[in-house]
C-alpha cells in the first residue's frame, strides 16, 4: 500500500522537517517516549505530533528506533543524509 | 531529499505484518541503513530466513531473498554462498529458529566460517506461534509452555558461534540501534561467518506473560538489562545472572571457506588426489 | 560414426555411474552426509567436482544437505544430493519446499531394506511411496528407477533433465544391488546426450514473475544474482513470490503445481516393453527386479508360455493408461517386487478389474530371480 496524501503529516520550520506517515504509524509510543527533548506528543489516536520542534536537535533516535519506518527526520539547510558511524553529512 | 529506506524496500507489502513496537522492524531499519553505507548492490545481495517473525524480513527487502524451512536459513544460505561466492549472503533467524531447531546449523556453519553474516533477532520467545519459551527465554521467565516459570537454563548464543570457529560476534539491542548499526556493518564487510545478536521485543507474547505489557515497557526492560562487555565483566555472578553484555565478543582473520575450497580446486587440478 | 571415437568403455560400480551421469548432465553442485549405500556417490563427487570448478560439500546432516542443494540450484547450478531411507525420510521437508518453490534439484535414493535403520546393505524396493507422498501436502513428483549399471548413466541424466525442465525436484531411485555392482558402461560424450538446461527469463526486470508459468505450465526462471530480484518461500504464493490468502490464486497455483507434471506424463513416463505384442500374462517390473523379468520371460517363452514385460523407469508419476491397455489385452498381471506391493496397488487401481493382478513380494533382503517369477506366473496359471 503507497501512503496517501493525507496520511502524511509534516511538521517543520527552517531547520527541521519532521514527517509522520500515519498509514504506517502503530502507535507504539517508542519515538514519543525517547524523544530526549521531549518534542514529540502523542495526538488521541496515539500517533507523535512534533508539538515542540522548535527543540528538536536531529539526533535522529525516532526514525532510527521507529519499527515501521513512519516518522522521519530531515535537515532543511542542506540536502544531505546523517551518517550514523562518523557524524559526517552525505549527500 | 532521499529517503534511504525507500530505496531498499519492497513498498507495496508495508505497512508490515509486525506487531506495534516489535523489534523486527527496528532491526531492518539497521540493516538496511548497515548495507547502504557499503553502498552495495542490491543485485549482489542474498537474503536468507527460516520461520518465525523475524524471518518474515526477507519479504519486505529488494534483493534475492529466501523464505524457507524452520531453522534451516544457514545451509540454504551455504548453498548459495558455495554455489557463487560473489553473492553478499546474509542469514536472518530468531531466537528460537537459530538457537534450538537450527542449533546444529548454526555450530557448522560457524565451523566452516563460511562468509556469510548471521542476525539473530532474539526476542527471548517463539512469537509467531504465540509466545512459547525457547532456548534464550531467560530462566524463571514464563512462556505459554512454561506457565509456571521456565526451568531450562538460556544459553549465549555469542559465546557458542565464538567457540564453533565464526571470526567475528556482537551482540546489540534494539535500543541501542547506533551501536547495532555499527556492528552490522562490521559484520557484512568482515570475510568470514559474522554473528551479529540483538537483543529485542516481543511486547505481545513475551511482555504479556512477563508484565512488560507495552513496547515502551520492554524497552525500558532491554535498556536495564544490556551493559556494556567491560562493565559486565566487574559484576557478580548473582549481578551477571539478571544482565546481557553488550559489545564485540570475536574480531579475528582466519581463513573464510569459500576462499579454502578455491584452494582445494587448485590442488585437485594439478593431480594432487591423495592416492 | 564419429560418437565411436569419443565412446569410452569402462567398469564401473553403479554409485560411480550415478557420478558420471550426472556430471555429463551439467550436475555442479553436491552436497551430502555419508549412508550406506550411498556414501560413494558423495566420494565421487569430492574427487571429481573439484577438478571442473564445481562445488562439493559435506554437510552437517541430510537436512541441511537438501537445504544447500537447493540454494545452490537458486544461485544457478545444477544441483544433486544423495541418501538412503533414513536420510531421504529427514529430507523430506525440504524436498517440499523444492517443490513449491519449483526448485530444479534431484535427490538419489539408494533404496535399502527398510523400515528405519532397516538393512543397510541389503537392496529393496521399499521407498515407492515415500518417493511419491513423503513430503506432506499435494505436490508434484518425478521418481525414475534405472534397472542396471549402465542404464543408472543415461538415467541420471534424464532425472537431472526433467528437474531443470520441470523446475522440480526429481528422485532417483538405486535398488543397493546396482547401486553398489560393477558392470561394463558406455560412457558417451556431452554431445552424444541430449543436456536440458532450465529456461531462464529474458524479459524486462520490472515485468518479471517469477512463478507465471508459460504454456507448458513451467514459469521461466532467474538465477540469483542475474539482476532479476524476487523471493521465493514456502508459504503458498503468487506468481510474484509473495505469500496469498486468496483462495482463487491458491487453487490456481496448486493445481499447476502438481498439473505440471500430471499433465506432461507422456514426456516424462519412460518404459521398455520386451515381448509384450502377442502376451497373454505380462509382468509389470522396475529397478533391478526388471533384470530378473526379463530373464523369466525368455525361461517362460522356451516353455511356450506367452509372458511378456513391462518395465517401468519412470514410476511416478504413474501412467494409467498404459496398464489400463495392458490390462485389457493380456488375462494375468503379475508384479514382483522387493515390498509388500507398492507398485502393485497403483497396478491393480489403474487396471479397473480388466485382468488379474498378481503381486509376489520379498522382504528378506535378498534379490528376486527369474525362476521364483516363473514359478509364481505357473501357480497362477493353474488357478
Amino acid at each position: 500500500m503507497v501512503p496517501q496524501k493525507d496520511n502524511m503529516k509534516v511538521y517543520q520550520n527552517e531547520e527541521t522537517k519532521i514527517i509522520v506517515n500515519e498509514e504506517w504509524c502503530k502507535a507504539c509510543g517508542i519515538c514519543i517516549n525517547y524523544c530526549p527533548k521531549k518534542v514529540l506528543v502523542a495526538n488521541e489516536k496515539g500517533y507523535p505530533v512534533a508539538e515542540k520542534i522548535d527543540d528538536c536537535i536531529q539526533c535522529m533516535l525516532c526514525e532510527l528506533r521507529c519499527p515501521d519506518f513512519a516518522i522521519r527526520v530531515e535537515n532543511r539547510k542542506k540536502v544531505a543524509n546523517y551518517n550514523m558511524k562518523d557524524g559526517s553529512l552525505e549527500d | 531529499m532521499k529517503n534511504v529506506i525507500e530505496q531498499y524496500i519492497r513498498k507495496e507489502m508495508f505497512p508490515h505484518i509486525w506487531c506495534p513496537g516489535c523489534g523486527n522492524g527496528i532491526v531492518l531499519g539497521a540493516l538496511i541503513r548497515a548495507i547502504h553505507s557499503l553502498g552495495w548492490e542490491k543485485d549482489e545481495i542474498a537474503m536468507v530466513s527460516g520461520i518465525g517473525c523475524s524471518s518474515r524480513i526477507t519479504g519486505y527487502v529488494d534483493f534475492n531473498t529466501m523464505n524457507t524451512t524452520h531453522g534451516r536459513a544457514l545451509p540454504f544460505a551455504t548453498g548459495i554462498k558455495m554455489s557463487n561466492p560473489n553473492l553478499k549472503v546474509i542469514a536472518v533467524m530468531g531466537d528460537g529458529d537459530c538457537a534450538a531447531i537450527g542449533g546444529n546449523h548454526f555450530i557448522h556453519a560457524a565451523r566452516r566460517n563460511i562468509d556469510i553474516t548471521a542476525i539473530i533477532i532474539n526476542n527471548m520467545i517463539y512469537g509467531m506461534t504465540g509466545g512459547q519459551y525457547s532456548p534464550m527465554t531467560p530462566t524463571g521467565k514464563f512462556g505459554s509452555t512454561a506457565p509456571y516459570g521456565n526451568i531450562d537454563q538460556n544459553f549465549d548464543i555469542s559465546a557458542l558461534a565464538a567457540s564453533a570457529g565464526a571470526s567475528y560476534v556482537a551482540r546489540s539491542s534494539i535500543y541501542n540501534v547506533n551501536q547495532g548499526i555499527r556492528f552490522i556493518k562490521k559484520a557484512l564487510n568482515k570475510k568470514g561467518f559474522s554473528v551479529v545478536e540483538i537483543l529485542s521485543d516481543c511486547p505481545i507474547s513475551y511482555g504479556r506473560m512477563n508484565k512488560l505489557r507495552t513496547p515502551v515497557k520492554m524497552m525500558e526492560w532491554i535498556k536495564s538489562i544490556s551493559v556494556p562487555k567491560k562493565t559486565w565483566e566487574k559484576l557478580s555472578v548473582e549481578e551477571k545472572k539478571d544482565k546481557i553484555p553488550m559489545g564485540e565478543f570475536l574480531d579475528i582473520c582466519i581463513p573464510e571457506y569459500t576462499e579454502k575450497y578455491k584452494e582445494i580446486c587448485a590442488i585437485a587440478q594439478q593431480g594432487g588426489e591423495n592416492e | 560414426m564419429m560418437s565411436d571415437e569419443k565412446q569410452i568403455v569402462k567398469i564401473l560400480q553403479g554409485n560411480e555411474a550415478c557420478v558420471e551421469g550426472a556430471l555429463l548432465a551439467g550436475i555442479r553442485f553436491f552436497a551430502g552426509y555419508p549412508i550406506t549405500p550411498a556414501s560413494e556417490i558423495a566420494e565421487g563427487m569430492a574427487r571429481r567436482l573439484p577438478k571442473i570448478d564445481g562445488k562439493f560439500m559435506q554437510m552437517e546432516d541430510e537436512i541441511a544437505s537438501m537445504a544447500a542443494v537447493i540454494g545452490a540450484s537458486l544461485a544457478g547450478l545444477k544441483a544433486m544430493t544423495a541418501s538412503s531411507g533414513p536420510g531421504i525420510c529427514l529430507k523430506q521437508e525440504n524436498i517440499g519446499f523444492a517443490a513449491i518453490g519449483e526448485i530444479p534439484c534431484v535427490i538419489v535414493n539408494a533404496q535399502r531394506g527398510g523400515p528405519s535403520t532397516g538393512l543397510p546393505t541389503k537392496p529393496s524396493q521399499g521407498d515407492v511411496m515415500q518417493a511419491r507422498w513423503g513430503t506432506h501436502g499435494d505436490h508434484p513428483m518425478i521418481a525414475l528407477a534405472p534397472s542396471d549399471v549402465n542404464e543408472i548413466l543415461q538415467i541420471t541424466v534424464k532425472a537431472v533433465n526433467f528437474s531443470e525442465k520441470y523446475r522440480t525436484p526429481v528422485m532417483l531411485l538405486l535398488d543397493e544391488v546396482i547401486a553398489h555392482m560393477r558392470e561394463k558402461v558406455n560412457i558417451p560424450s556431452r554431445e552424444q546426450l541430449e543436456i536440458i538446461d532450465r529456461k531462464r527469463t529474458n524479459v524486462k526486470k520490472e515485468e518479471f514473475l517469477p512463478f507465471k508459468a508459460d504454456e507448458d505450465m513451467v514459469p521461466p526462471m532467474a538465477d540469483f544474482g542475474s539482476g532479476y530480484r524476487y523471493h521465493v518461500t514456502g508459504l503458498v504464493h503468487n506468481e510474484k513470490g509473495y505469500p496469498t490468502s486468496d483462495a482463487e490464486e491458491i487453487d490456481k497455483f496448486l493445481r499447476r503445481l502438481s498439473n505440471k507434471v500430471e499433465l506432461n506424463k507422456k514426456d516424462i513416463v519412460i518404459k521398455e516393453e520386451y515381448s509384450l505384442d502377442d502376451a497373454k500374462i505380462a509382468i509389470v517390473a522396475y529397478g533391478s527386479v526388471a533384470r530378473a523379468a526379463q530373464r523369466t520371460v525368455k525361461l517362460a517363452r522356451e516353455k511356450g508360455i506367452k509372458v511378456g514385460l513391462l518395465k517401468l523407469i519412470t514410476l511416478w508419476p504413474f501412467d494409467d493408461d498404459l496398464i489400463n491397455q495392458l490390462a485389457n489385452q493380456v488375462d494375468l498381471i503379475v508384479v514382483p517386487e522387493m515390498n509388500l506391493g507398492q507398485m502393485f496397488r497403483e497396478v491393480q487401481r489403474a487396471a479397473q478389474g480388466k485382468s488379474r493382478i498378481i503381486s509376489y513380494s520379498r522382504i528378506d533382503g535378498d534379490l528376486i530371480n527369474p525362476i521364483e517369477i516363473l514359478e509364481k506366473i505357473e501357480e497362477e496359471m493353474s488357478q
